[in-house]
């Protein structure tokens, strides 16, 4: 009787949250954000955004089965028609990045807890939260808006708001300020630059929803405009998802920040951009034409190979451990920018499927380091000595994830990269190829080094001296294995049942190239 | 002859251009911090001209309707029970205001300036939280100036090597 009436109850707003799921994504953790700001009384400023982040994923879950079925959605803000009004588009390829950024917002939540209370005054906690709520919030609006001038502001939300986290990470190390600021100045560029593009493609066809552009330029893209306009959009995104000549705000943000922003930023912000860049470059410009081929061709694969081979080797020669990760993930971005470039329903796919396994096991990796810190206040690889002694879990975590990033078989990074090479074969790109087997083995070497690092050397003794972190209580650090397992479980379940990510990336690759904006 | 009607037809433009590379100049050149925001915001500057710019239309007036098209009482009074016959009728509207006169006026097109005001607003949310991280690096590093933060630095380092 009660479960009746209970259901009775939840169906009604099931289905309301099921009709309104697009906006609510975006509108529940921007509205939650400013509230966590008042609640800095304990754990609950985390407590609220955990719980927030958790319903933005289950609005993200509710729209799973629709866009399955129909292929898409197209949800009307307030009814108004597009051109005129904002609309939200949802299909197999914001899905796949819904799902991960959301996901990667609960994960690394809680993960976070006990780093947050190691590394952040608890003064400024509910502040933390709050920035990070508001980064979720863009993240997600740049993900599921079909309004080219939404994604600038997203962008600018989610931008702004990583400024503000990674400046927090000064408690650790003052440098933060430092990186922060670089980041202000170079997104900031790319962000006015990628606004400039817009316009530009505003003055070329008069509304801003993408697909009325599409139609628009469509046997266009000779027009002086219209090319202007690409070519402002792709270097604007390049600088906000770190495309190699423009990665040089990368390495510092992402090592100054606090651990768990890292965790949050390797796996989603890059990812984004990169998003952002595939959806104008394939939904908005005409993918056929001469002059995006000559861009792909000439720009983006080259710039891709240099990535994927320059920012390995400066990997290899880092001392500071989140440097080495974030320069090897300019270098994974060079894969993903490969697979755009070759402008094959194969290489899209690929690129996008590299994507999502990147997220999972740089996500996985960061974690690995942040909860080393909470142990041995870990800056530098040689901060690693005997984690496979001290703290097997993790070390075993962070070796999955290692693997995963070389390519070795089963684990998920060995996936996309075979699906990498077959679409290079397909286009005849063997120097790609070539490429993608050097880039390959510099990982070896510089994971190798940090695995030998954990394995055979012996732990230091930890001595109470002020370097060292303070240690976190057992409870929460139990707390924060739990994702970094599930991550490192992902890495392999990944690789034998690979048909979520490969089923979605294969669906969006297609619609990409293959009926133009529907 | 011809050269000067293209100046003076192209004058916003061309201010367009100078603003843009002037402020980005000032973003490489400089290694003040407030240097390179003030930099950072006359290149912002140059894009709403760009954008406010884009929507004149030639002989248009100000886009204010004096008296509102057939049928926008109609669905106004609706309210938003029929919100999609109010959104057909504001279509049409805008594309009057666009490209065809209206009862023979020709209005501007007002959505550029609407858009670029909330690109002013993230401007200055930008320059906030730039200042305010600028604050910090002075009280950190006692200079706000790229290289004496850099040396800071390094002799920071060599000491805790020593």
């Amino acid at each position: 009787m009660t479960m009746a009436m209970a259901l009775g109850m939840i169906m009604p707003i099931l289905t309301w949250a099921g009709t309104h799921a697009p906006p609510l994504v975006v509108v529940t953790p921007l509205l939650a954000g400013p509230i966590a700001v008042f609640l800095h009384k304990g754990r609950l400023a985390w407590a609220w955004a955990l719980a927030i982040s958790i319903l933005t994923f289950v609005f993200v879950l509710l729209l799973m089965p629709q866009v399955i079925q129909n292929g898409h959605i197209a949800y009307y803000m307030g009814t108004w028609v597009p051109p005129l009004g904002i609309e939200y588009r949802i299909d197999s390829l914001n899905l796949l990045i819904l799902l991960l950024v959301s996901a990667m917002g609960v994960l690394s939540l809680v993960f976070g807890l006990p780093l947050v209370e190691n590394e952040i005054e608890e003064s400024k906690r509910g502040q933390f939260f709050a920035a990070f709520l508001l980064c979720l919030a863009g993240l997600l609006g740049v993900t599921i808006t079909g309004d080219a001038f939404n994604v600038f502001v997203f962008l600018e939300i989610s931008s702004i708001a990583t400024y503000v986290l990674v400046s927090m990470g000064a408690e650790r190390d003052r440098r933060a300020y430092v990186a922060a600021f670089n980041y202000l100045v170079m997104g900031t560029i790319g962000a006015t630059f990628f606004v400039i593009g817009v316009g530009l493609l505003y003055m070329a066809s008069g509304t801003l929803n993408m697909a009325d552009i599409a139609m628009h330029i469509h046997g266009h893209s000779d027009n002086r405009v219209v090319r202007a306009a690409f070519a402002f959009i792709v270097i604007g995104l390049g600088l906000k998802m770190a495309m190699f000549p423009l990665h040089t705000w990368l390495p510092s943000a992402y090592a100054r920040a606090p651990s768990m922003v890292g965790v949050f930023l390797a796996s989603t912000a890059t990812k984004v951009a990169f998003y952002a860049m595939v959806r104008f470059i394939f939904s908005v410009f005409t993918p056929g034409s001469p002059f995006e081929g000559a861009v792909f061709d000439l720009v983006l694969a080259p710039m891709a190979v240099a990535a994927m081979i320059i920012c390995s080797v400066q990997a290899l020669y880092q001392i500071n451990i989140r440097r080495l990760l974030a320069y090897s993930s300019i270098a994974q971005l060079g894969y993903m920018l490969l697979g755009l470039s070759m402008g094959s329903i194969a290489g899209v796919a690929a690129g996008l499927l590299h994507l999502f396994n990147h997220a999972l096991m740089k996500g996985a990796l960061f974690m690995g380091v942040g909860k080393a810190s909470l142990r041995q206040g870990v800056t530098n690889v040689q901060d690693l000595r005997g984690l496979g002694k001290t703290m097997p879990l993790t070390a075993a975590s962070f070796t999955v994830a290692g693997l995963s990033l070389i390519g070795v078989p089963l684990t998920a990074g060995f996936v996309s990269k075979y699906y990498l090479v077959v679409a290079a074969l397909e286009r005849g790109w063997w120097w790609a190829v070539a490429a993608l087997i050097v880039s390959s083995v510099l990982a070896i070497f510089y994971i190798g080094k940090m695995l030998e690092t954990m394995y055979l050397h012996e732990p230091p003794k930890i001595t109470k001296s002020k370097k060292t972190a303070p240690q976190a209580p057992a409870k929460t650090s139990l707390l924060a294995l739990g994702p970094l397992m599930l991550m490192a479980a992902a890495n392999i379940y990944f690789f034998f049942d690979a048909s979520l990510p490969k089923g979605l990336a294969d669906a969006a690759a297609k619609a990409l190239l293959g009926g133009g904006a529907s | 002859m011809n050269g000067m009607q293209f100046l003076a037809g192209h004058f916003n433009y061309i201010v367009v251009i100078i603003l843009m590379m002037t402020g980005l100049y000032i973003v490489i050149s400089t290694g003040n911090m407030v240097k390179k925001l003030t930099g950072l915001g006359v290149f912002q500057t140059s894009v709403f001209q760009l954008y406010i710019t884009m929507g004149k239309v030639t002989g248009g007036r100000p886009p204010i309707v004096a008296h509102a098209p057939e049928g926008a009482e109609h669905a106004a009074a609706n309210g938003g029970e029929h919100g999609a016959s109010t959104a057909d009728t504001a279509v049409r509207m805008v594309h009057d205001m666009a490209d065809v006169p209206v009862n023979g006026v020709i209005y501007s097109n007002p959505i550029p300036h609407v858009l670029i005001l909330t690109g002013i607003v993230v401007g200055v949310a930008t320059l906030a939280v730039g200042l305010a991280l600028i604050v910090r690096i002075r009280e950190t590093y006692d200079s706000i100036e790229e290289e004496d933060v850099e040396e800071a630095e390094y002799k920071a380092r060599k000491a805790a090597n020593a």
